[in-house]
């Protein structure tokens, strides 16, 4: 994470925040945000409530505007431009905490209307990959039902779907398991350790910390809109090194 | 806590079983209930009073002691009853006013392909739904507006023939009904301004396909739109002076259906909007025409308007009254619409645009759908009023299908003591018909957009 811009190739870094600031009216939601992630890297970002987590990764695809500094996405820098926010939106996947899928839709159309409105893909094209990835999920089964048909952790599985239709480059995770009743929080994981042994590029708010253990590359612990520390699971999790990390490993971790 | 009966297990699952029988049959339950309690009892004697004291009269008037045949007053005023003569030998009036007779072809062709293109869009399972919403709605108006005044519009002008002077330059002159000289300013016109935009797309760095795709559809659409009224179809001028009756009425309630919703919405999404202008713009329009009575819109449009406008410009009364009614509606329309789209959450915003929809598109296929299926009996209610004030064009010497009937009341043929109220009767029964099936189709459709969707 040191090392200087020159010795790496541009085209492994797939997402780079630099000297990031944000502020909410008054208040200074994001401080002095460095972050790279590589391609195929994947990071967990974890912290108290209220730290700027989800302010953070919805940075990246442009649903919060920054104020000061620079993201660049897939090599694309985000700026007022509305066709750069455009291309970077459209390589970039998010799953959200409460799913948000579209409730007028079934789930097929779900994973379809984007790749047809945005992409152009036939009718016919875009089942067959919407039905790919409703098996990868594993609920075929459920694709002409209506989300609110399904529970909490199929609808965030079809929200996984929905995202990978687009055929992302990146997937940002914001808090996906955090809505979920204890007994679906598996089957969701389970999803998202699959797509992170295909190699996609992950950013993922949560606190499973037995998922970051197993997938993580990187981990991203937040405070007071700060990165407090980022680190590898191993060395984060048996030697963290701020005070603030241990006081919060300490009280998650019981 | 853990005493004797504290523990517990499961040893034999329950039976799953039917719910048991309902007590008594829907009937006996009904009848029961009309007795349940005192209040009970005292509502039925008083609903079984009112019944009473309103139905056998009512269908008395209405039927039993009506005047069913007949050609002039001396055949209705022996009976007590409705005089439905009077509304047979005026029927012709009521509908169409003083359209005339023999082209009275025209209004029922396009009443005819008006309820032939609006059947098959309502009927959810019919299809081909876009073919027939753009025929419905692109093509019939005018097609419609053909048939009724007989096109054939004398097109001057369109943009820079008011600069530039064609008819010097080219010399053209008239032929089947189109002046050379209004084409040749409208093909130039577009030109230039398709031209205009590509640049502008040009510096601010847009799609250029887009652009030039969006101009060289807006102007083959309005060319074409210009094209039908501007050709002469042989078809003989009817001034809109002429029309009346149930055809007025449904010429206004139409437009401003039409018009109202398309434009409601755009207004409700400007009233939406992140950018100042298009926002404060909107909020001054709807303002200002929910601030107005009607009345005072359509006074305005037609009375005070010419004095504004200057000498020479003149439009159609009964166009300025339609402009009135829709813009007037649209803006009841667009708070109607801005109520859906406030109970849309943000999170459906942020899972589109997330998805790289742009504006229109989350609007069109996320926002919109969701939003609109939830007021579904707010547009209809503003459908209905707008249904019925549309008997307010009489203030404007435009007679609709109230004016028509009032207007035949004068006549000494049928001047009888029942004459007024059996023309009020039918009209009740006309307005009753044509609200009260808007409101049970919007009945319909609010129960399948809840069984699609939202629990
Ligand atoms: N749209 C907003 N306007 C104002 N303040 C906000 C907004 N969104 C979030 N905040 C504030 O910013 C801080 C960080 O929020 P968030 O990024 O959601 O935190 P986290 O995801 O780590 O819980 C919180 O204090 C929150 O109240
Ligand atoms: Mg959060």
């Amino acid at each position: 994470m040191t090392q200087p811009v020159d010795t790496i190739g541009r085209e492994a870094v797939a997402i780079d925040m630099i000297g990031v600031h944000k502020w909410f009216g008054e208040f200074h939601v994001l401080r002095d945000i460095n972050l790279r992630i590589m391609r195929g890297e994947r990071a967990v970002v974890c912290g108290p409530s209220g730290s700027g987590k989800s302010t953070l990764i919805r940075c990246v695809n442009r649903l919060e505007e920054h104020q000061r500094g620079r993201i660049i996405v897939n090599g694309t820098e985000l700026t007022a431009n509305l066709r750069h926010i455009e291309r970077v939106r459209q390589d970039v996947g998010m799953v959200f905490q409460q799913f948000n899928l579209f409730p007028h839709l079934t789930v097929l159309e779900n994973c379809t209307l984007a790749p047809m409105q945005v992409r152009g893909t036939s009718h016919r094209h875009a089942e067959e990959i919407a039905m790919h990835f409703l098996n990868r999920v594993r609920i075929p089964e459920q694709a002409n039902k209506y989300p609110s048909q399904l529970s909490g952790g199929q609808q965030q599985r079809v929200a996984i779907a929905r995202a990978l239709c687009m055929n992302p480059k990146i997937m940002l995770f914001d808090e996906p398991t955090s809505a979920l009743d204890p007994e679906m929080i598996k089957e969701v994981l389970d999803a998202m350790v699959q797509l992170a042994k295909d190699g996609m590029t992950m950013i993922v708010v949560s606190h499973e910390m037995g998922f970051a253990r197993e997938v993580a590359d990187q981990m991203v612990f937040m405070d007071g809109g700060q990165i407090v520390e980022t680190n590898t699971p191993k060395q984060f999790f048996e030697s963290p090194q701020h005070e603030r990390t241990k006081l919060f490993l300490s009280q998650i971790l019981r | 806590m853990n005493g004797a009966g504290r523990s517990f297990v499961l040893t034999a699952a329950a039976p799953v079983e039917a719910p048991p029988p309902a007590y008594g049959t829907a009937i006996s339950r009904f009848a029961a209930s009309l007795f349940a309690t005192p209040m009970n009892f005292a509502l039925t004697v008083l609903s079984v009073g009112m019944i009473l004291l309103i139905v056998p009269p009512f269908l008395n008037f209405m039927i039993f002691d009506a005047t069913w045949h007949g050609t002039s007053r001396a055949d209705c005023l022996p009976n007590a009853g409705a005089c439905w003569p009077f509304i047979k030998a005026k029927f012709g009036q009521l509908v169409y006013g003083f359209y005339p007779i023999d082209e009275r072809w025209r209004p029922n062709l396009a009443f005819a392909l008006g309820a032939a293109l609006l059947t098959p869009l309502l009927i959810p399972s019919a299809p081909f739904k876009w073919l027939n919403s753009i025929l419905f709605f692109g093509v019939y108006p005018v097609i419609a507006f053909v048939l009724l005044t007989g096109g054939n519009l004398d097109l001057r002008n369109f943009l820079l023939g008011r600069l530039i002077d064609w008819q010097a330059l080219a010399g053209f002159g008239l032929a089947l009904g189109l002046r050379w000289t209004f084409w040749l300013d409208f093909i130039v016109s577009s030109a230039a301004l398709t031209l205009i935009v590509l640049i502008g797309a040009i510096l601010l760095g847009a799609s250029l396909r887009t652009a030039l795709v969006s101009c060289v559809t807006l102007f083959a659409s309005l060319g074409a739109v210009l094209l039908a009224v501007d050709l002469d179809f042989g078809l003989r001028s009817v001034e809109t002076g002429a029309w009346g009756g149930f055809l007025v009425t449904m010429v206004v309630a139409v437009t401003g259906i039409v018009v109202s919703l398309p434009l409601g919405i755009l207004l409700a999404l400007g009233r939406r909007s992140t950018l100042p202008v298009v926002r404060f713009l909107s909020i001054v329009f709807i303002e200002f025409w929910r601030g107005v009575p009607v009345i005072t819109v359509l006074f305005f449009a037609t009375y005070m308007l010419p004095l504004f406008l200057p000498t020479g410009v003149n439009f159609d009364t009964l166009l300025r009254a339609l402009v009135g009614v829709a813009l007037f509606s649209a803006a009841y329309m667009a708070e109607v619409v801005r109520g859906g789209l406030q109970a849309i959450p943000r999170g459906q915003y942020e899972a589109a645009s997330a998805l790289g929809l742009g504006y229109w598109r989350t609007m069109s296929t996320v926002i919109l759908p969701q939003a609109l299926a939830l007021v579904v009996p707010g547009i209809v209610n503003n459908f209905i009023g707008l249904f019925k004030d549309t008997t307010l064009v009489l203030i404007v010497a435009i007679f609709d299908l109230l004016g028509q009937l009032r207007a035949s009341f004068s006549d000494p043929n049928w001047a009888t003591p029942v004459t007024l109220y059996t023309g009020f009767a039918f009209a009740g029964i006309v307005y009753f018909v044509c609200c009260f099936s808007m409101s049970r189709y919007a009945l319909f459709v609010e129960r399948r957009v809840n069984v699609a969707g939202r629990r």
